[in-house]
């Protein structure tokens, strides 16, 4: 059995350290517009949500092309544009030991603590 | 972790209706595939948009143009919805774009064919976006988180492109008579090039069984087309329009209707490129991208400008 070379690829970010295909480090993207992440708040009174992610020059543009593609059918009420590049990202292939350290505490929710069922209101 | 626990690891996960994700490991054959399939899809929508856009001008009523311009629009959407889940793969945008017009991607050959009159946009309506929804709604539980979800989107969207063609089709089919044959003529051309929409038969479909494997589909071309031809069938019969095949009968045993045979030679013929529009189709695309080449250099280059600017004021205070 060999070790592999993990390979990431960015759904957001960090596309420098993630490599990507080589099929796409070849290819020239200079003047391809940046790529942006967008985050719609759907109504007053919920947080902004990933909705998805477009091209566009800067970020004025951004938030423009966001309305037309993402908001056709009144799906937000606001809307937030990042681009992808300043998204960091946690490694899924980390996830066993940065999650692990909850794993054991069952005592952070309510249904650990056993009280009699004649208890109201709590 | 090895090779072989990293595969392990992707393969329970589609056993058990987990997600992929665009960080977590995957397999090259599924990522390659992945990006075949998504951008081919996002072509498809963008390449569908020079059929009905053809009529927009000439909609017989305002009401109608307002509906077709927002379904046109609807379908650019859809497919820079789809461009971006291809390129969560590691796939860039121009690349795809230039596979498109080198030829090298294929999009959906339904779109060759030309829309002669203004039944065809109810046509269209009624059984290409019926069919490319037969075919979309068990993707949106594909195995791909942003394929999965760019699909959600889709499919929202697409009911009231239906609806809206087979209230065109409806429309003409209780008008005049020539109204009732314009609709009668759309759907003989229509429906053949529709039911092709869904691929060669199963026998004549060597991937089926991985991509039905690792959920990038999840029914076979033979069903998915078995299911939209039962359920069309009924439909025409409401608005009285006739289905163009003489060797469409229902069977008591089965529960489904048979069909007569599908031309394959044609379809091959048309994948290949020599479909009625093929040409015109990718010379169209190929153009608007040329064309429209200095409004993004122009874009780019003011964008720099701005942020130049802003940078020595940021500076300067
Ligand atoms: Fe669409
Ligand atoms: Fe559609």
């Amino acid at each position: 059995m060999q070790l592999i070379n993990k390979n990431l690829y960015g759904d957001y970010g960090d596309k420098e350290q993630a490599g990507g295909s080589n099929d796409g480090a070849k290819h020239n993207t200079a003047s391809e517009w940046p790529l942006w992440e967008v985050f719609i708040r759907s109504k007053a009174g919920l947080d902004h949500k990933h909705a998805g992610s477009l091209h566009a020059a800067d970020a004025e543009m951004a938030i423009e092309n966001a309305r037309d593609v993402y908001t056709r059918r009144m799906e937000g009420v606001s809307i937030w544009v990042v681009e992808s590049r300043y998204i960091h990202a946690s490694d899924p292939g980390e996830s066993a030991s940065m999650y692990e350290p909850a794993n054991d505490k069952i005592y952070r929710h309510p249904t650990f603590y056993d009280l009699p069922d004649e208890l109201k209101h709590m | 972790m090895t090779v072989h626990s990293f595969q392990e690891h992707f393969d329970e996960k589609i056993d058990n209706e987990v997600s992929i994700e665009p960080r977590d490991w995957m397999p090259d054959d599924y990522r390659k595939t992945l990006i075949r399939q998504i951008s081919q899809h996002a072509h498809s929508e963008i390449v569908g948009m020079l059929p009905e856009g053809n009529w927009i001008t000439r909609a017989p009523s305002l009401r109608r143009k307002a509906v077709l311009l927002a379904k046109v629009q609807d379908e650019g959407g859809h497919g820079l919805y789809l461009y971006s889940a291809a390129e969560t793969l590691g796939i860039t945008r121009d690349e795809m774009i230039e596979q498109l017009h080198s030829g090298k991607a294929k999009y959906s050959s339904i779109f060759n064919y030309p829309t002669l009159t203004w039944a065809d946009m109810g046509a269209i309506g009624w059984l290409v976006d019926g069919a490319a929804i037969m075919n979309q709604v068990p993707l949106c539980r594909t195995s791909y988180g942003p394929y999965a979800r760019a699909m959600v989107r889709v499919c929202k969207e697409e009911s009231f492109h239906q609806r809206q063609g087979f209230e065109i089709m409806m429309t003409l089919a209780n008008g005049t008579d020539v109204q009732k044959k314009l609709a009668q003529d759309a759907l003989n051309r229509w429906w053949w090039p529709s039911i092709m929409m869904f691929g060669p038969p199963d026998d004549d479909s060597p991937n089926t069984a991985q991509s039905m494997r690792w959920r990038i589909k999840r029914f076979t071309n033979d069903e998915l087309r078995q299911k939209f031809i039962d359920v069309t069938v009924e439909q025409a019969k409401l608005i009285g329009l006739t289905v163009p095949d003489p060797d469409l009968k229902w069977n008591e045993e089965t529960g489904h209707y048979d069909y007569g045979k599908i031309n394959w030679d044609e379809f091959w013929n048309v994948v290949k490129g020599n479909g009625p529009c093929n040409k015109e189709r990718l010379e169209t695309r190929r153009k608007a991208w040329e064309e429209g080449k200095w409004v993004r250099d122009a874009a780019l280059a003011y964008a720099e400008k701005r942020k130049a600017r802003k940078e020595k004021a940021t500076l300067a205070a």
